[in-house]
């Protein structure tokens, strides 16, 4: 395999799939299905030589490719990794091979339209990280709000429509001011190229405006207090497998966003601003914690968990700015960042998959209707008190390197920090294992909880590789941190120089 | 007399002027059953004319700019871009106008001998070198636009509209008129170059700036373009959809050669008098475009909404200098082909005795038939300017230009209103996908036309592979001028 077009590929591979997925019409469900999960299972393999061959001693884009492709506006399709981004495209895509076995039974309708949308959604989320082209990531990061329109409104629950035009307006109006800030860094320095727009010198004004421009975009993509509110519609109305996409990746766009544009590109003013940006992530940690707390139903929880969650990727990488030449964990800040977005893509994937195993026997997701469920599904139980421990941060799962990374460097810049951030600990197990208690255990509480049969080889499948995942990371996460270190180092001597 | 030098440019205006004449006297021997033959002549005539057109661009040799008939003729680079955009898009209108006609039982000769006529209109408009010229060109295309938005002689609706169109352009004639009869007055001359000389010359342009206003007015009011948009909803929506597909398309291309020629070209002396007038019909345009779009029930309504903040758009790009101009002709020449693809897709989804205008007639057209609905979702998002569709890249280079010459706050302005103005692009998708059938009605077009359309529809996402090389042109174009 010629390294150079390995990037390429993974793009291109899933949306060829997707258009011939298309082109089979709606009568060949079992084709469009076997196509889909090839396809994924394809680009799964075709990342792990991206893994593998990547070089974790230099900072520098690895697997470059460039071509220029309207050189009257300096825009080049440019592609590359670096230990930020390579982690994010292996997850994509070994989520979306669950995602596809995820949706295997439970899509009856217009199976090829519900394929061809996640294959189109994984090309254009494997672009995004790839993208080293600002217009170039620009165009990927808007693409994919299409199908992801069409998955929430289609196969959505009963108030899809309402759920997924606000989710579009939010992140469609959060980035079209990323994109006047783009148009004017291109101004600026004739280079639409990331990598130009990080060596360019601009004022503390100018700077201001275009965080201020970056963060409107990332803030609701991540999503952030105050606008975080599409999110819980989004998830709650959408389908399984497009909550998972949705918790598991799409929020990470968000933070690499905040990595890959907004420090590196506005490094003063992303120091300056930094307090706000800790305030709200605080917030988001406590009150949309609490929020969780009482929340009725089962996806609202997890979304608003997930928001929680979120809030300790922004800690995390703004907290860098405090320790920045104090401490030498600044590292630690970025890298718990990095390994709690990954962690959360495995945790929040596997619950809302157990949520969707549920649902897809009882047609309802609210706490109260369930209960007991661990007489009738054993194994089912298991893993969903295990997924609920990890989302809570137990020692031993991945939800706890993260949170503990970044607690840990937190308790550098203010004890206070520190100390609130840690209050996720008894949050996220109030809400986590309140809902399991009272979805799991206690006695049966219905007869249609009675009838339940316990998850099938395929469902189990896929929470056991999830659990895998989970512990793996939890137990020995060197690997990962390993892979972004040197990444990390080079963005933080990028953001310790002023460019004022 | 004019030696056969001077008419080797003009060949295409003459192979259009004597295809239409053949189509009118073929029309009176035509049954209605045979009517293919007028679309073919039609087809023939354009697709001849298109090669009369690039011929003098196949050698290595570059077009040299010639300017005929004592200076009332310009053939140069920009207008041989534009008429060939021309061409292009009629194709689809021809095709697409073919299956309305049948459906609707009103095909006759007259329509695509009208249609010719007006395509004469619009290569004088964009040829013009001389204001006359250009206004002759202008009115030929508005009188044959009227006939046809009248063409549906029965229908009430047709009829009206066809008034409201022929009184307000009228109106509008005569302030273009009146404008640039102040403008011979204060420079002397009608020729655009010398016009632009003159007032290059000259140290006071208070009488230019006077009938500029009107000019400028004239031309607002023939592109649609708010405060002078009144128009624009009634007409679309009462004339028959082929005519809608017509006027909608290729003669905003020629309203843009129109404005270039008479403020870039022969106006740009008092650039700084007329940048503030665009800025706010621009701006205008775009706010009550986007704005009203969102109440629309009827689609064609909706499109002539859209059109207006399109309009907006592309006036925008007249800020921006050389590059915004160039930023404005790639604007227009994609949006005439979404717009003929959009109207395009009204037509094959209506049959015999009914026609989808209303856009709850789109409701599960994904169940329907995913296809076309596919196709739909590629137009309206390439309308809507979604990335990575061939519409974003339009809006990005007419920002990118504006933005150059140190226009936040008004792309600012245009991009928030962009936004708004998705919603009721989405809406429609929401419409298609989200919403259940309404009826079970079959797609009763032929297999051409929905050939057509597919590629119609599909240029909007094949075109990002093209942008670079029509962007080329466009700026070849300007830069030549």
């Amino acid at each position: 395999m010629n390294s150079w077009s390995l990037l390429s590929l993974l793009i291109w591979l899933p949306i060829i799939a997707a258009f011939a997925i298309l082109a089979l019409g709606p009568n060949r469900a079992g084709l469009a299905r076997l196509l889909a999960m090839l396809t994924a299972v394809l680009t799964l393999l075709l990342s792990i030589p991206l893994w593998q061959n990547f070089d974790t001693t230099t900072a520098a884009m690895q697997f470059v490719e460039k071509v220029a492709w309207i050189p009257s506006l300096n825009i080049n399709y440019h592609l590359g990794v670096d230990g930020i981004a390579m982690p994010l495209i292996v997850l994509t895509t070994f989520i979306t091979v669950l995602t596809v076995l995820s949706a295997w039974k439970v899509i009856t309708k217009n199976v090829h339209q519900f394929m061809a949308a996640f294959l189109m959604l994984e090309a254009f989320m494997i672009g995004v990280f790839c993208a080293q082209d600002a217009m170039l990531f620009y165009i990927f990061f808007e693409a994919m709000l299409i199908p992801m329109f069409l998955i929430i409104g289609i196969w959505g629950g009963p108030n899809r429509v309402y759920a997924t035009i606000k989710f579009f307006i939010y992140t469609f109006f959060g980035s079209v001011f990323m994109l006047i800030a783009l148009i004017y860094l291109y101004m600026k320095g004739g280079s639409f190229a990331i990598a130009d727009m990080a060596e360019l010198t601009l004022s503390l004004k100018e700077q201001t405006w275009i965080f201020f421009a970056f963060f409107l975009a990332f803030a609701v993509k991540i999503p952030m207090f105050p606008v975080h509110t599409w999110l819980p519609d989004a998830h709650v109305e959408a389908p399984t497998a497009g909550s998972v996409i949705l918790a598991a990746i799409m929020l990470k766009i968000g933070g690499y966003g905040f990595l890959r544009f907004s420090l590196p590109i506005t490094p003063d003013a992303s120091s300056d601003l930094a307090g706000i940006v800790i305030a709200l992530s605080l917030i988001a940690i406590v009150y949309i914690g609490l929020i969780a707390m009482v929340q009725k139903d089962m996806k609202k929880l997890i979304a608003y968990s997930s928001i929680s969650h979120m809030g300790f990727v922004t800690l995390g990488i703004f907290i860098a700015f405090a320790l920045i030449g104090k401490s030498a964990d600044t590292n630690m800040a970025l890298e718990g960042a990095m390994v709690q977005m990954v962690s959360h893509g495995f945790i929040s994937a596997a619950l809302f998959l157990c949520v969707g195993v549920l649902y897809d026997r009882m047609h309802t997701r609210k706490i109260s209707s369930y209960g007991g469920v661990i007489n009738t599904m054993p194994i089912f139980g298991a893993f969903f008190v295990f997924f609920a421990m990890s989302n809570a941060g137990l020692p031993g799962t991945s939800g706890f390197v993260g949170e503990f990374m970044i607690i840990l460097s937190s308790f550098q810049a203010s004890f206070w920090f520190a100390f609130l951030a840690a209050l996720t600990l008894i949050f996220g197990a109030a809400y986590s294992l309140w809902m399991v208690k009272r979805v799991v255990f206690g006695e049966v509480k219905s007869e249609s909880v009675a009838q339940l049969t316990d998850i099938t080889k395929r469902e189990s499948f896929i929470l056991a590789v999830l659990a895998l995942a989970v512990l793996g990371l939890g137990l020995y996460p060197e690997p990962l941190i390993d892979v972004m270190r040197v990444s990390v180092e080079h963005l933080i001597q990028q953001i310790s120089v002023t460019k004022v | 007399m004019f030696g056969w030098s001077e008419l080797t440019p003009v060949l295409p205006e003459l192979i259009i002027l004597a295809t239409a004449c053949i189509v009118l006297i073929l029309g009176l021997f035509t049954t209605h059953e045979k009517g293919g033959l007028l679309v073919l002549t039609s087809i023939a005539g354009v697709v001849f004319a298109a090669i009369a057109t690039a011929k003098s661009h196949m050698g290595t040799q570059e077009l040299v700019k010639q300017v005929l008939f004592n200076g009332n003729f310009v053939r140069d680079y920009m207008g041989d871009v534009l008429k060939v955009a021309v061409y292009f898009i009629m194709l689809f209108v021809f095709i697409y106008s073919k299956q309305y006609l049948r459906n609707k039982n009103i095909f006759k000769g007259e329509f695509f001998a009208l249609m010719l006529f007006g395509l004469l209109g619009i290569m004088i408009m964009i040829s013009g070198y001389n204001y006359i010229t250009l206004y002759l060109g202008l009115e030929l295309l508005a009188l044959s636009s009227y006939a046809l938005v009248a063409y549906d002689r029965d229908n009430a609706q047709s009829n009206e509209s066809a008034m409201k169109y022929f009184i307000l352009g009228a109106i509008a004639s005569g302030m273009l008129l009146y404008g640039m009869s102040m403008i011979y007055g204060a420079t002397g001359s009608l020729q655009i170059d010398q016009i632009s000389a003159a007032i290059g010359q000259s140290q006071d342009t208070m009488l230019v700036v006077f009938g500029l206003v009107f000019v400028l007015v004239g031309v607002a009011f023939k592109l649609g373009a708010a405060p002078f948009h009144m128009w624009v909803p009634d007409v679309y929506q009462g004339a028959p959809t082929a005519t809608t597909l017509f006027i909608s398309s290729a003669p905003k291309i020629a309203a843009f050669a129109f404005a270039v020629r008479i403020l870039g070209q022969s106006l740009d002396g008092v650039f700084a008098q007329w940048q503030h007038i665009i800025a706010v019909i621009a701006l205008l345009s775009i706010i009550i475009g986007n704005l009203f779009a969102l109440q629309q029930t009827n689609i064609k309504r909706l499109f002539a909404y859209s059109t207006i903040s399109h309009i907006g758009f592309m006036l925008l790009g007249f800020l921006g200098g050389e590059e915004g101009y160039s930023a404005s002709m790639f604007y227009i020449i994609t949006y005439a082909l979404m717009s003929v693809a959009g109207f395009g897709m009204i037509i094959v989804l209506s049959c015999k005795g009914f026609e989808a205008e209303n856009i709850s007639d789109f409701k599960g057209l994904n169940q329907r038939n995913g296809w076309f609905a596919f196709m739909m979702l590629l137009i309206v998002a390439s309308m809507a300017g979604f990335p990575p569709l061939v519409g974003f890249f339009s809006k990005l280079y007419v920002l990118k230009a504006v933005v150059d010459q140190g226009f936040y706050v008004l792309a600012s302005i245009a991009v928030i209103f962009a936004v708004i103005g998705s919603f009721y692009y989405l809406k429609l998708i929401k419409v298609m996908y989200f919403d259940e059938s309404e009826s079970d009605q079959e797609i009763t077009a032929g297999f051409d036309v929905k050939s057509i359309l597919s590629f119609n529809a599909l240029l909007q996402l094949a075109l990002l592979l093209f942008i670079p090389s029509i962007l080329g042109y466009c700026i070849k174009a300007i830069e030549s001028l």
